[in-house]
């Protein structure tokens, strides 16, 4: 009985310990074998910082590194001026003619497969005569991550009373005014919370880069497809280990931002 | 452009006889409403939300706007102030269409029915919010939001977020942030609706005491009729987007225009008949369920045959064996026996239902105002309920 009072059966807690093992087990290896001195993968070779440091000494590595921070930076920030216009038009914009084509349209990159997104735009850059790199790869990740800032954005705009936009309008501010002095400061955790979302999206994407990227200036994800592709090399642990952490640290500061978001009606919690 | 609307019907013994309940409201100097609403109708699809309604609303009232939920009364309240635009029909403010004025131009504010009070900002930021709008000077929004502060009595509470308030006190800082502007109508859109009972009651009160205090018109929207009558100078009665009846609360309670209205304030009884004959100001009115009863005839002359005869509970009193004569009253009185059914004690005052012979069921409220009277009237109880004509009021149908 007492058991139950609890809600933790040994059922419960068997399944719950196989769940979290089939989804972190992998990783805890990789994390763990990220610090092997041996130089062969499979074989355990004691405790080591070595595949660390031989990162920070590998130019190619470094430099996919940086093109992926900031393809990432500026594909985010594009998608967020993008996808929070889209989720206000959604929001506040009633009825309009076509509203249900274009929120279909604007959420379409969702569900649609990235082979089918990387090819049409790698189809499109091509009748461009668009010069592959920086600039093509953040171009693709703004479609694909903007429809993830609507989400986020639309969703805490609707959950906003409509009234306050009107209290503002009663007591002398135009809409655009009304938006900007009431709407927005209540809506920027759920922006920021989509920026991160639309960072992380951007930095772990390898099909749709792999598309549209051009030569000598390929992301972190496809340097390191490529490399394991000639064996994997324990270097590699050690960079998805750094970038697992770092994007952790973007998840959870997005969910907290996110949580900011939904809870400034109650909490006091400044921004 | 008479001041007395002409749909106001109320028999002679209207203000006449009966003492005014509260002070009548400041005269306006000049005969033009403040407010003018003329054959405003707004549909929402084929839903006619408002349907060509007229109003006139003097400067200085306390009007109130009742009606069950879905009547039109809260879009006519969007109307005036800028959030819906009427399909037809003008809105003057002082003489002037404000059809084409938007929102923010509105010397209109309003207090919303979730007080809609900004999250992000202080109860002082949210009070000056409107005032820094209007490019006030600093130092007079400082003043002005103290003022505001006061006289809503918020003091000490200036630097807190509106989560940190209770509901009372979200319910200030909406008000003083809509005085703060001094509008020259102030719109409440069931301002009380959130806070209990006892709060409600006490901020009643202060809201009359505010509104006589700065002068200032008040439209507010209920569908408490206590409250409306409670507080508002005149109640414009409306249902399915039209107004049913524009009255003071006792022109209302007293002499109802319609049965609509009759049923929807307060109690009432009600009894259909048709008019048999009439003699001396007095209808015989023949009713199927209560036998003839004699009413008083309406000042407004009654044309048609089919009408109904209205009593209020309170009118309708209990005897053991009826008055003993009509002696000593000039009036005939209307005589209906029955056995009581129920006994319903209120505290002040006990409803009793008696059922009729012919098996209709009167209510009768009565004071209780003596302690020790308990049981005066038990269930199972065979009783003479009995009305004056003047109690009656006669409705067409």
């Amino acid at each position: 009985m007492a058991r139950r009072v609890n809600g933790i059966s040994r059922f419960n807690v068997t399944a719950l310990a196989l769940g979290l093992a089939f989804l972190y087990l992998p990783i805890v290896i990789l994390v763990i074998y990220s610090f092997n001195a041996s130089r062969l993968v499979t074989v355990w070779g004691g405790w080591s910082l070595r595949w660390y440091a031989e990162f920070f000494n590998d130019r190619a590595m470094l430099d996919a590194a940086w093109m992926s921070l900031r393809v990432a930076a500026v594909s985010a920030t594009l998608a967020t001026l993008l996808g929070t216009l889209g989720a206000v038009a959604l929001a506040r914009g009633g009825r309009f003619r076509g509203r249900a084509l274009f929120s279909g349209m604007l959420y379409s990159p969702l569900v649609m497969p990235e082979v089918i997104s990387g090819l049409s735009l790698l189809l499109l850059f091509v009748a461009l005569d668009a010069e592959r790199g920086f600039w093509t790869v953040t171009i693709a990740h703004t479609t694909l991550t903007m429809c993830f800032v609507t989400v986020v954005v639309q969703s805490r705009l609707a959950s906003l009373d409509r009234s306050l936009e009107e209290a503002a309008m009663d007591l002398g501010c135009d809409p655009v005014r009304a938006f900007l002095s009431v709407t927005l400061p209540l809506i920027i955790p759920a922006i920021s919370a989509g920026w991160m979302l639309a960072f992380t999206l951007s930095l772990d994407d390898v099909v749709i880069a792999s598309f549209t990227t051009g030569p000598g200036s390929a992301t972190l994800p496809i340097r390191i497809y490529s490399e394991v592709r000639l064996g994997v090399k324990p270097e590699i642990n050690a960079i998805c280990t750094m970038v697992i952490a770092f994007i952790a640290v973007v998840i959870v500061a997005a969910s907290f931002a996110s949580k900011l978001s939904s809870s400034q009606g109650e909490s006091a919690a400044p921004l | 452009m008479t001041e007395e609307s002409p749909e106001i019907d109320a028999p002679e013994i209207e203000e006449a006889v009966l003492p005014v309940k509260s002070a009548p409201p400041a005269e306006p100097a000049a005969d033009m409403p403040l407010l003018r609403i003329e054959g405003v109708g707004k549909k929402f699809g084929n839903f006619r939300a408002v349907d060509r309604l007229s109003l006139d609303i003097r400067a200085g009232e306390f009007f109130a706007l009742l009606g069950p939920s879905g009547c039109g009364k809260t879009t006519l309240l969007r109307m005036l102030a800028g959030f819906e635009t009427p399909d037809e029909g003008r809105i003057l403010l002082d003489g002037k269409d404000i059809a084409p004025v938007a929102p923010h131009q509105r010397p209109v504010n309003m207090m919303f029915q979730n007080y809609a009070l900004f999250p992000h900002l202080s109860v002082r930021d949210n009070i000056a919010f409107g005032l820094k709008r209007a490019g006030m000077a600093r130092a007079d929004i400082a003043t002005r939001v103290g003022e505001m502060v006061a006289l809503v009595k918020l003091d000490g509470l200036e630097k807190r977020k509106p989560d940190q308030l209770s509901g009372g006190q979200k319910q200030r800082v909406a008000l003083a942030r809509a005085l703060a502007r001094r509008p020259q109508v102030l719109l409440l859109d069931e301002p009380l609706a959130a806070l209990d009972k006892k709060l409600r009651e006490s901020t009643q009160l202060e809201l009359m005491e505010l509104q006589r205090r700065l002068g200032m018109t008040f439209i507010i929207v209920t569908h408490d009729q206590e409250e409306a009558m409670t507080m508002a100078n005149r109640i414009g009665v409306m249902d399915a987007g039209r107004l049913e009846q524009v009255a003071t609360p006792r022109e209302l309670y007293e002499a109802p225009r319609s049965r609509w209205v009759a049923e929807f304030v307060g109690d009432i009884n009600l009894f259909e008949g048709e008019i048999s004959s009439r003699e001396h100001h007095r209808l015989n009115i023949w009713t199927r369920l209560a036998g003839t009863i004699v009413a008083a005839e309406p000042r407004q002359r009654v044309t048609q045959a089919n009408v109904s005869v209205a009593i209020r509970p309170e009118k309708v009193k209990l005897s053991r064996r009826g008055p003993v004569s009509d002696a000593g009253t000039s009036q005939a009185i209307n005589r209906l026996e029955g056995v009581v059914t129920d006994v319903s004690y209120l505290g002040g005052l006990t409803v009793y239902k008696v059922k009729l012979d012919s098996g209709a069921v009167v209510r009768s409220s009565m004071a209780n105002t003596a302690r020790l009277d308990f049981d005066a009237y038990s269930a199972g109880r065979r009783v003479v309920a009995w009305f004056t004509p003047d109690d009656c009021v006669v409705l067409e149908q």
